[in-house]
């Protein structure tokens, strides 16, 4: 099974093993053909359907505005409808440095969300800390608060990364099992609890 | 400078003076505040630049930059204590409003107490904060992330001095008990990044506001102490991202100064069209932006049309298409791209008529003159006691723009006009900006077909070290006076990098302008002072 | 002209062949509700891909394009999306009101589909007061509003949802003043009998002034009363993140969704029905052939037409002005819109007393 999506050919992704280790985690998993056909239609309907909550710090968010605006122009895919209520949206896209401070808002924003969420790490900053490594007041990558489907580098990244991270990410939505729950759920519940935190309620 | 050196030294003979770089006049805690009030009304020093929290270890202390709206001359007090335990100074936030604030970010990093601020809370770091950063012993291993929620006070402490001279704690009310507050941001569409209000409101009029900073603030300040020279420049690009060859540009000029290199004119006019250039792309988002706010999005996709050529003309030479490192020490990064003079001169072009679009689409609309005029008026007293610098200064008639007062550059040779306003309202602010693109073209137009033929790069020692000694250098960003204090002790790191960035006072300023207005109207206040989130918590 | 009456008549007459009247009749309330959801969900996925293709014109993008042949199946997948999208359950809510809001919302909208003028007699229902059902069942949906907003436990939603019972109380006035200013000309209430009053001469030609002066009314009120931009401040993006439905989550929050674009499109239908004859062709008096000729345009495809060409006028608004503020609309309303609506009403008396209309 090559997961791709349209008009971007198989062999141009990058990292076809992991997607591949999905792949073949669902196989083992076998599904009855009913469940197994309306997983594909709901499939369908969420990797084409990514709705960002608008979140940005510093200067990766600029850039999600203009992966927005008419040059890159990110509503040929769907994703323009940018929700500022968390409880709408699809995924956060940490665009930018998160700080202590910021940490259990963003936390909060997370799990404010409705399921199914995912996240994008966008620029250095989010993935690592980036280019403030040594500073005493930032998280050094979000990935130590809530769990994280994409990591996308750069400082900040081009609009064109910004779109082939979304794009990651839809083709990762389409190797999961909604009503199995194969793939996600367990993982994501794992982590939770390998990184409490307290006065945050469910 | 001498008859004003005359002049203290007759009001206050226990004062002492500095002439290595401003005129610092140094002196006893106990007589700050009169020598600051002497300053401000009797020799018109009425404008606070800002305050430098310092650490010199044996002691610690405090630099006030002081600068006359009239004859833009400089001035600064240093007051020191030797108390490390308990270090404190007296307030001067009765005399500026926005020493308020500066007192409460140095408490926040240097834990010195300022006797006499009404509201001594921490201002960048969380309530529950142990120790102070920008001290030189402090251990980081103190201040884990934390895992829950922040606690929030409705309490300030202030510290009282009584007649007897004994310093007493005490607490004040931030917000009543009964106030209906509301909480805007961290994580909201309209602080532009996250910035916080806490708003009481009265049905949809505003009462008070309580800002709180230091959501993105990632201590630029304290990471540059360990770094040399050369590296201290990229975090330039990351503050006000809009702004990132003007601020690279500051920093750059303050240690070639300090380290006497010069730079050929070649540098100097690629610099100089650098900023403008930037400076148009940073009004042109301003205006998509503030648009925006107000419920106008399709403005955002003309305006941004105009800053991705810019960002391509920056993206063929410098290679990015923001934070661009390009500036050096004694030059810039790489030469000139071939294309460039030809795309700078296609954008000139394309941009009267662009402006001109912009006024037919929004300006004249009635609504948005509804929403605009009169709204968040500010004076110019107001503007100059709050310290907001930049095009929202100069829309309430303070002609503060650092390229006209400290020239710097080749700016004294440019011909361009200092556009000023005087209703001071949101509309005033959103019209001195557009005016100011037209401006920055001019200066481009001026350069572009003289840009001369030079080395690209001055020479410059490989491990950089400045002379002892301190320094204080403004250039003007997109959004104000931004400014350096340097301070070298003779090795290869700074001693100290004091960042002024010109969003803190705006955002500052935000609870002044929207008293009494409506909860729409902060939105337009805010996006027209148009402050950047990461670079007031650097 | 085709007329629809004779194929519903010989539906219900097959029906009645081998069923007692009341089955028959609950048969086809329940063949009508089925086809009413299925209109009513097809019109929204419809409305939302419009919207957003019209925007994308107007901010020189292409919008989408990639989901289906150019990007018709976005809104599906959008559905499908949020069919499945959890339902938060809140704390310290008041649960049953919090979920009843949405349905609210949708339900004022299903019910003023019953009386819109489909087609030729397609129309699920022609009272005698239809004009006045339609004002009254309109109105329901801001108490979902209100609830939502009341029952969700949150400041921003508060605001949001006082802010729009401000605003649609107020323009309530409005939209019901021109209806009346239009009712007047006809002399009917009975949707079809309006409909039926514009056989030879739409009213927005036939009233001229005073009815031009209605229709901008209309539109404004209309705008208004959908919370559409530059009238969105209940939920007001840069100020209240999502206004009133901030808390709602997946299927409760499409309902909203859906219900935006629903009322975007009875507002144009009944701009239709009023002014622009409903599914009445494009008729002008005294051109005998260009009548005929119109008249072979189906009757459903006259009324679905108009309304979304003056949705396009309306979406036009939201894309292009900026956002007024809370005293301003009620101000507009309350100063210039309802004065001017009065006179009007005035006027069009006095043209229908001394026959000055065409």
């Amino acid at each position: 099974m090559e997961v791709t999506t349209k008009s971007m050919p198989y062999e141009a992704w990058k990292d076809n093993e992991y997607i591949e280790s999905l792949v073949n985690e669902l196989k083992e998993n076998g599904t009855n053909v009913i469940v197994g056909s309306f997983d594909k239609l709901i499939n369908w309907g969420r990797s084409n359907s990514i709705w960002p909550l608008t979140f940005a710090t510093s200067c990766c968010g600029i850039e999600f505005v203009s992966l927005g605006a008419a040059r890159f122009d990110m509503a040929r895919f769907g994703w323009e409808v940018a929700r500022s209520s968390p409880r709408q949206a699809d995924f956060i896209m940490v665009a930018g440095t998160i700080v202590h401070r910021m940490a259990p808002v963003l936390r909060r924003l997370y799990d404010q969300l409705a399921e199914p969420k995912y996240v994008i790490a966008t620029g250095s900053c989010a993935v690592s800390g980036g280019p403030f490594k040594k500073s005493y007041h930032v998280v050094m990558g979000v990935d130590k608060i809530i769990p994280v489907d994409v990591y996308l580098p750069g400082c900040p990244p081009r609009p064109e990364a910004m779109i082939y991270a979304i794009m990651q990410l839809s083709r990762k939505m389409k190797v999961e099992r909604f009503f199995g729950g194969v793939n996600r759920k367990e993982k994501q519940q794992e982590f939770l609890k390998e990184h409490p935190v307290e006065g945050v309620e469910d | 400078m001498a008859d004003i050196q005359e002049r203290i030294a007759g009001q206050f003979p226990e004062a002492t003076f500095d002439t290595s770089d401003v005129l610092t006049v140094e002196i006893p805690d106990s007589k700050l505040h009169a020598l600051a009030r002497f300053l401000r009304d009797e020799l018109r020093f009425d404008f606070l630049v800002t305050i430098v929290g310092m650490d010199w270890v044996e002691k610690m202390g405090c630099i006030y930059y002081l600068q006359s709206t009239s004859d833009h001359s400089r001035i600064a007090i240093k007051a020191t204590t030797a108390d490390r335990e308990n270090p404190m100074l007296h307030s001067i936030a009765d005399l500026w409003h926005i020493a308020g604030i500066f007192e409460r970010e140095v408490y926040d990093f240097f834990g010195i107490v300022f006797i006499g601020n009404p509201d001594m809370r921490r201002l960048f770091l969380s309530i529950d904060w142990k120790g102070y950063p920008l001290r030189k012993d402090y251990d980081p291993s103190l201040n884990p992330v934390p895992t829950e929620n922040e606690r929030q006070s409705d309490f300030t402490d202030t510290y009282v001095e009584h007649s007897d001279g004994k310093v007493v704690k005490e607490q004040a009310r931030v917000f009543e008990e009964d106030d209906f507050v509301v909480n805007i941001g961290p994580q909201h569409p309209a602080t532009h990044g996250v910035l916080r209000f806490r708003t009481a409101v009265d049905g949809e009029t505003i009462r008070k506001i309580d800002v709180y900073m230091g959501y993105i603030h990632r201590g630029i300040e304290k990471i540059c102490e360990g770094l040399t020279y050369p590296q201290t420049l990229h975090f330039m690009d990351r503050m006000d991202y809009f702004s990132a060859h003007n601020y690279h540009h500051g920093l750059c000029m303050t240690i070639e100064q300090a380290a006497g290199i010069e730079v050929s004119r070649r540098v100097q006019v690629i610099r100089v069209i650098m900023d403008e250039l930037s400076r148009i792309a940073s009004h042109c988002l301003f205006i998509g932006t503030f648009c925006m706010d107000l419920g106008a999005t399709t403005m955002l996709f003309y305006t941004l049309r105009v800053r991705e050529q810019i960002l391509d003309i920056m993206d063929k030479t410098c290679g990015a298409r923001m934070t661009f490192n390009y500036e050096t020490i004694g030059g810039v990064m790489q030469d000139l791209h071939p294309d460039f003079v030809k795309d700078v001169k296609e954008l000139l072009a394309v941009l009267p008529a662009n402006l001109k679009e912009y006024d037919k689409l929004f300006t004249g609309n009635v609504i948005t003159r509804n929403r605009m005029e009169g709204v968040g008026k500010m004076s110019r007293e107001d503007a100059i006691t709050w310290s907001v610098t930049g095009p929202s200064g100069r829309a309430s008639g303070w002609a503060c723009d650092i390229r006209k007062t400290h020239p710097y550059s080749i700016y004294p040779e440019l011909d361009f006009e200092q556009v000023v306003m005087h209703e001071g309202d949101a509309m005033a602010r959103f019209k001195v900006r557009m005016k100011e693109i037209e401006e920055s073209a001019k200066i481009i137009a001026q350069l572009i077909d003289n840009i001369p033929e030079g080395e690209i790069q001055a020479k410059v020692a490989k491990v950089l070290k400045l002379p002892v000694g301190h320094w204080f250098r403004t250039v003007e960003g997109c959004r104000g006076a931004f400014g350096i204090y340097l301070e070298s002790d003779g090795t290869v790191n700074p001693y100290r990098l004091k960042i002024v960035p010109p969003c803190l006072p705006a955002a500052a300023a935000v609870d002044h302008l929207t008293r009494g207005q409506k909860i729409a109207d902060l939105i337009t206040i805010g996006g027209s002072l148009d402050y950047i989130v990461p670079d007031m918590d650097r | 002209m085709f007329d629809f009456s004779a194929l519903t008549n010989w539906i219900h007459a097959g029906l009645l062949s081998f069923m007692p009247e009341w089955l028959a009749v609950t048969t086809e309330c329940v063949l009508i509700g089925l086809v009413l959801l299925t209109v009513y969900a097809l019109l929204a996925l419809f409305y939302i891909y419009y919207e957003r293709k019209v925007c994308a014109a107007f901010q020189c993008r292409l919008g989408p394009d990639r989901v289906g042949p150019m990007g018709l199946l976005q809104s599906f997948a959008d559905m499908f999306k949020m069919l499945i999208k959890e339902l938060i359950s809140l704390k310290h809510t008041d649960k049953f009101l919090f979920a009843l809001a949405p349905y609210l919302v949708i339900l004022a909208s299903m019910l003023a589909f019953a009386v819109l003028p489909w087609g030729n007699g397609l129309q699920i229902i022609d009272f005698n007061i239809g004009i006045f059902f339609l004002i009254a069942v309109s109105s329901i949906g801001v108490l979902g509003i209100l609830l939502a907003g009341w029952s969700s436990n949150n400041k921003f939603t508060l605001i949001g949802a006082l802010r729009s019972g401000a605003q649609m109380v107020s323009y309530e006035l409005s939209i019901g003043l021109s209806v009346l200013t239009m009712v007047c000309l006809a002399g009917t209430m009975s949707v079809g009998g309006i409909v039926e009053e514009q056989r030879d001469l739409w009213f927005i030609f036939s009233g001229h002034i005073p009815a031009i002066i209605a229709f901008i009314i209309y539109l404004i009120a209309g705008t208004a009363e959908t919370n559409r931009g530059p009238f969105d401040l209940p939920e007001a993006e840069s100020e209240l993140t999502a206004g009133y439905h901030t808390e709602y989550s997946g299927m409760h929050f499409g309902f909203f969704y859906l219900a935006e674009y629903l009322n975007l499109f009875i507002v144009s239908g009944v701009a239709a029905l009023l002014f622009f004859g409903g599914w009445m062709p494009l008729h002008i008096p005294g051109w005998e052939s260009f009548n005929h000729i119109m008249d072979y345009i189906p009757s459903v495809i006259w009324f679905i037409g108009k309304a979304v060409v003056i949705s396009f006028i309306i979406i036009w608004f939201k894309w292009t002005f900026p956002r007024l503020r809370i005293d301003h609309i009620l101000s507009l309303e309350w100063k210039y819109l309802l004065p001017i609506n009065l006179v009007n009403l005035v006027l069009m008396v006095l043209i229908v007393v001394y026959g000055l209309h065409f």
